[in-house]
């Protein structure tokens, strides 16, 4: 489970930091073990699906995999439609929830896809969800802010 | 006396005689790994001989208790009833103190609730006046409490107006029982003092005959959680005097859903219920009801049967091992671990680090790695380990940590099984880069 790809990310998060300017800042807790994650999003133009990622900014304390995972998303997500950030949490999400039996796309995931092996560790999935569920709840907090 | 009575010296067990009982533990896990089992903590493995009492009595006397008059129904009776009197032998009270429940969880809800449903609403009978609780009266509990022992507490007190108040639990793992705040915790005020017999993280057996003669002193009840100390020594809940206690069948070789609470005698009488329905009364009309005697009064509903007749196997098992082994066993076990992780560079012990009023509970933290980290490495090598916050969260943030690792003893376990713990933290910290091999 432990790739390269994944204690490289450990040891050397990157985006890691919350940074101004956002839209939305979450919480996230994981309560059976305690990781906790904050997440912050700043996007800019469009609505829904059409709105650009400027920014994914997190602090985050837990496991190598839940750091590494947010560390993952930073790279994956930042610089794209919400829409297609969605389409890539989607298909990282089945990979993860997957119990092996999902094939990834390693065009989608990049990355992501050294995560495949967390399915096989169904006590380790909240880990490896933790920082990109945030980031979902965050960009619907932005969303929900933004029309109302 | 301290709080868990003393063991004979040179109790022995015959560890590789009782591991055939368990047809678990010959199971390999991860590629063939002998599996480890370090989490009894958690829940504890089960004896042929619980499982087989089970069977037995679902193949031949399965029905309802304390309901029907044909042959089954009697016999089903007859067995529930008699594995609560082995229970009540098992833990030093009568048998009309043991009151069965799901689970220990529920029997510290249960008087949770019937002290909630003595201070509420209209027509409480005189007799549980005593329990009745409301602003300005406190509850006090430990820092050091299992969340089982914790919320009920802070929930009683959201609905009575009572005040929550706590001991501190210091750097070396035990309760501040001393400084000049701790002393004022309980006072004439406090009416309910709820703690551990065995803290389910440090392992710390706090003085129990202190805080019964502090909580008897202002006339407080003492609600004991007696889940880590019924499983693994000798307890005589007469001798330490507390007011209830509260134990799970899981953790102590026996079925899951099935617990046991403890009350004196003269208190289970007045408690008003906390679950009501079938079994539980004595006359109902539709204008209102009166109960049953306890412990009848506490258990409405079909109760768990097999799981509670399950439960008088496990206590008979364990006493046919004797209780002073059971506790020498495991204490040879925890001071091996402690001295052995203690060893290691960067391993650092939460809570007593000697066997000093303490039990099997051997909870630590690896400088640089995450808990869930060495936790998987460990899995690998077919060690179970406890990772988190153990139901115990503000005991972990009491000691700034987010969580912890947790081994856990119970009579099955082997020294052997120490030195593979042991090895593989060195492998943990190895594989994460923190020492080097």
């Amino acid at each position: 489970m432990y790739q390269e790809i994944i204690l490289d990310h450990y040891r050397n998060p990157h985006g890691r930091g919350l940074r101004d300017p956002f839209e939305a800042e979450v919480h996230h807790v994981n309560p059976t073990c305690g990781d906790e994650v904050t997440v912050r999003v700043h996007l800019s133009g469009g609505e829904g699906r059409d709105a650009k990622v400027e920014d994914l900014s997190y602090d985050a304390l837990g496991c190598s995999i839940s750091q590494a995972a947010t560390s993952v998303a930073h790279d994956l997500l930042v610089g794209h439609t919400v829409g297609e950030a969605f389409d890539t949490l989607d298909a990282y999400q089945a990979m993860v929830q997957g119990r092996g039996k999902v094939e990834p796309d390693e065009d989608v995931l990049d990355d992501a896809v050294a995560f495949a092996g967390v399915a096989a560790y169904p006590a380790r999935v909240k880990c490896a969800l933790l920082g990109w569920l945030a980031f979902k709840d965050a960009v619907a907090q932005a969303q929900a802010g933004g029309s109302s | 006396m301290t709080a868990i009575a003393p063991s004979t010296t040179g109790a022995t067990l015959d560890v590789a005689k009782i591991r055939a009982d368990f047809p678990i533990l010959s199971r390999t896990v991860r590629d063939g790994k002998p599996l480890v089992y370090l989490d009894s903590g958690a829940t504890s493995q089960r004896p042929r001989q619980v499982l087989d009492t089970e069977r037995h009595f679902l193949e031949t006397s399965n029905a309802a208790v304390h309901r029907g008059a044909h042959a089954l129904a009697e016999e089903a009776t007859d067995a529930y009833e008699s594995a609560r009197e082995r229970i009540a032998a098992f833990v030093g009270a009568d048998v009309g103190e043991i009151v069965f429940t799901k689970n220990a969880t529920e029997g510290i809800n249960l008087v949770a609730y019937a002290m909630g449903n003595a201070s509420v609403g209209e027509r409480v009978d005189p007799a549980a006046e005593r329990f009745r609780l409301g602003p300005g009266d406190e509850i006090v509990t430990t820092e050091m409490e299992h969340h089982a022992n914790l919320v009920p507490w802070q929930e009683l007190c959201r609905r009575t107006g009572a005040t929550l108040r706590w001991f501190s639990v210091t750097r070396d793992g035990r309760l501040d029982l001393d400084s000049d705040e701790a002393r004022t915790v309980i006072n004439e005020r406090t009416k309910v003092v709820a703690f551990t017999h065995q803290s389910n993280v440090l392992g710390t057996v706090p003085p129990v005959s202190e805080l019964v003669r502090r909580a008897r002193e202002v006339g407080a009840y003492t609600v004991l959680d007696a889940c880590q100390s019924v499983p693994h020594a000798p307890v005589d809940l007469h001798a330490l005097g507390v007011d209830f206690a509260s134990f799970s069948g899981h953790k102590m070789l026996g079925p899951s859903g099935i617990g046991v609470l403890y009350g004196r005698a003269e208190l289970l009488e007045a408690l008003p219920p906390f679950l009501t329905g079938g079994s539980m009364i004595e006359l109902v009309r539709m204008e209102g009801s009166t109960y049953a005697p306890p412990p009848a009064r506490f258990e409405a509903g079909v109760p768990m049967t097999s799981q509670a007749i399950g439960l008088g196997a496990a206590v008979d098992y364990l006493s046919a091992i004797g209780m002073d082994a059971v506790k020498a066993h495991e204490q040879s076990l925890t001071e091996a671990a402690l001295v052995k992780l203690q060893d290691l560079p960067g391993v650092t012990i939460i809570g007593p680090r000697t066997t000093e009023a303490r039990g099997g509970a051997v909870a630590f933290e690896i400088e640089g790695i995450h808990p869930h980290d060495a936790s998987q490495v460990l899995d690998d090598s077919g060690i179970a380990v406890r990772v988190g916050h153990h139901c115990a969260w503000p005991l972990h943030r009491a000691f700034g940590v987010q969580s912890s690792i947790r081994a856990s003893f119970h009579v099955y376990n082997t020294m052997e099984e120490v030195d593979t713990l042991v090895a593989g933290v060195r492998r943990a910290q190895e594989f994460f880069g923190t020492v080097q091999p």
